[in-house]
């Protein structure tokens, strides 16, 4: 997000460089995913996605309408030039269904790319990790490559790194629910262990989630609610993408350690006499 | 539900497409559908019993009475 030139150059090397995400055969400089559901409308989506420096943004397969005129497509307003699509198989409860998704969405001529999702219920959208496995297995037998949509669950993660998906998305919180990263030591322990990318995925609220995930040292952040439900998507598009900035900023600068005491900031010697 | 021979000769297939069942006379293969509903030269995606077919084999895969369609394509999503 700040590499590639930003910042100032000492000879030849940028002290503010950044390497880009590698995923797959994509490279990213921006470590925002957003979502494209849920937008007051396609303007505001389109505005919002802009604004948020996203070079990746996630699709739903869906049922074209058949009879009715046909109007603009998701796609008219989604330049290939500009954004890589990741289809996701949003919407699924059972492993074959998720397969199913995955294949026709490659089929629309996107690549190779998925993000699985196998939901266990309606009401919590929480990730059904037997499911999950198992399509994640047929998808990358068949070739995909599977961005994995998981629990926080850092064994989970792990056994998905070894089916061979080529990044563990974990949910801060439950889709949609804006309740930010409600266990960050889970997080934090898939993130010592992962050699895969780690890009938290789901329950962003606000901006601060965002800077969490990264401050954490996941590599990417996944959303689509906390923008598009925003009062003002547009506003809220700019405010993640300075979060993502400042959080992997951080992250890379390396924090001070947290000390129950005080430590102070001025010289102790030198101060004049008092009483 | 089934193949019937018509007075004036015609076959008629009754599919199933996105869950709603529609009469065509056949034969009929998946391009023609497209063609017929319009979806021609829209960015879709379709699978015929639970089975992807293929762009490439749009024009060489006759439908069957009975079959069940899906025609996809990409909405908003997270």
């Amino acid at each position: 997000m700040c590499g590639n030139g930003a910042g100032p150059t000492i000879g030849t090397v940028n002290p503010l460089h950044d390497e880009p995400l590698v995923i797959g055969r994509h490279t990213f400089t921006s470590r925002l995913f957003l979502g494209t559901g849920k937008y007051p409308d396609m303007e505001t989506m389109v505005r919002a996605l802009e604004v948020s420096g996203t070079q990746c943004v996630t699709v739903a397969v869906r049922r074209m309408g058949v009879g009715a005129p046909q109007g603009k497509t998701l796609l008219d307003y989604l330049p290939r030039d500009k954004y890589v699509l990741l289809p996701n198989t949003a919407g699924c409860f059972d492993a074959d269904h998720a397969v199913r998704t995955a294949m026709l969405g490659r089929e629309l001529g996107i690549g190779d790319l998925v993000k699985l999702e196998v939901l266990g219920d309606t009401e919590t959208l929480l990730p059904d990790p037997v499911g999950t496995l198992e399509a994640a297995r047929t998808l990358v037998k068949d070739g995909f490559t599977v961005l994995c949509y998981t629990s926080d669950d850092p064994i989970l993660a792990r056994r998905l790194e070894d089916l061979g998906v080529a990044a563990v998305m974990p949910a801060g919180a439950p889709i949609g629910s804006g309740q930010g990263i409600l266990n960050p030591n889970n997080i934090r322990i898939i993130l010592e262990r992962a050699k895969v990318p780690v890009i938290v995925d789901a329950g962003v609220g606000t901006a601060s989630d965002v800077t969490v995930a990264f401050e954490l040292g996941a590599v990417g952040v996944l959303l689509n609610t906390g923008v598009a439900l925003a009062k003002d998507p547009v506003r809220m598009a700019r405010a993640m993408k300075a979060a993502a900035e400042a959080g992997r900023d951080a992250y890379l600068s390396g924090r001070i350690p947290r000390k129950l005491y005080a430590s102070a900031s001025s010289p102790t010697s030198g101060i004049i006499a008092g009483e | 539900m089934g193949t019937g021979h018509e007075p004036g000769g015609e076959v008629r297939l009754h599919v199933r497409v996105n869950g709603e069942v529609r009469e065509f006379t056949a034969p009929l293969t998946v391009a023609g559908l497209l063609q017929q509903l319009g979806l021609a030269d829209r960015p879709v995606a379709v699978e015929r019993n639970k089975v992807l077919v293929r762009k490439a084999e749009h024009a060489t895969t006759e439908l069957a009475d009975g079959d069940q369609l899906e025609v996809v394509t990409f909405f908003g999503g997270g």
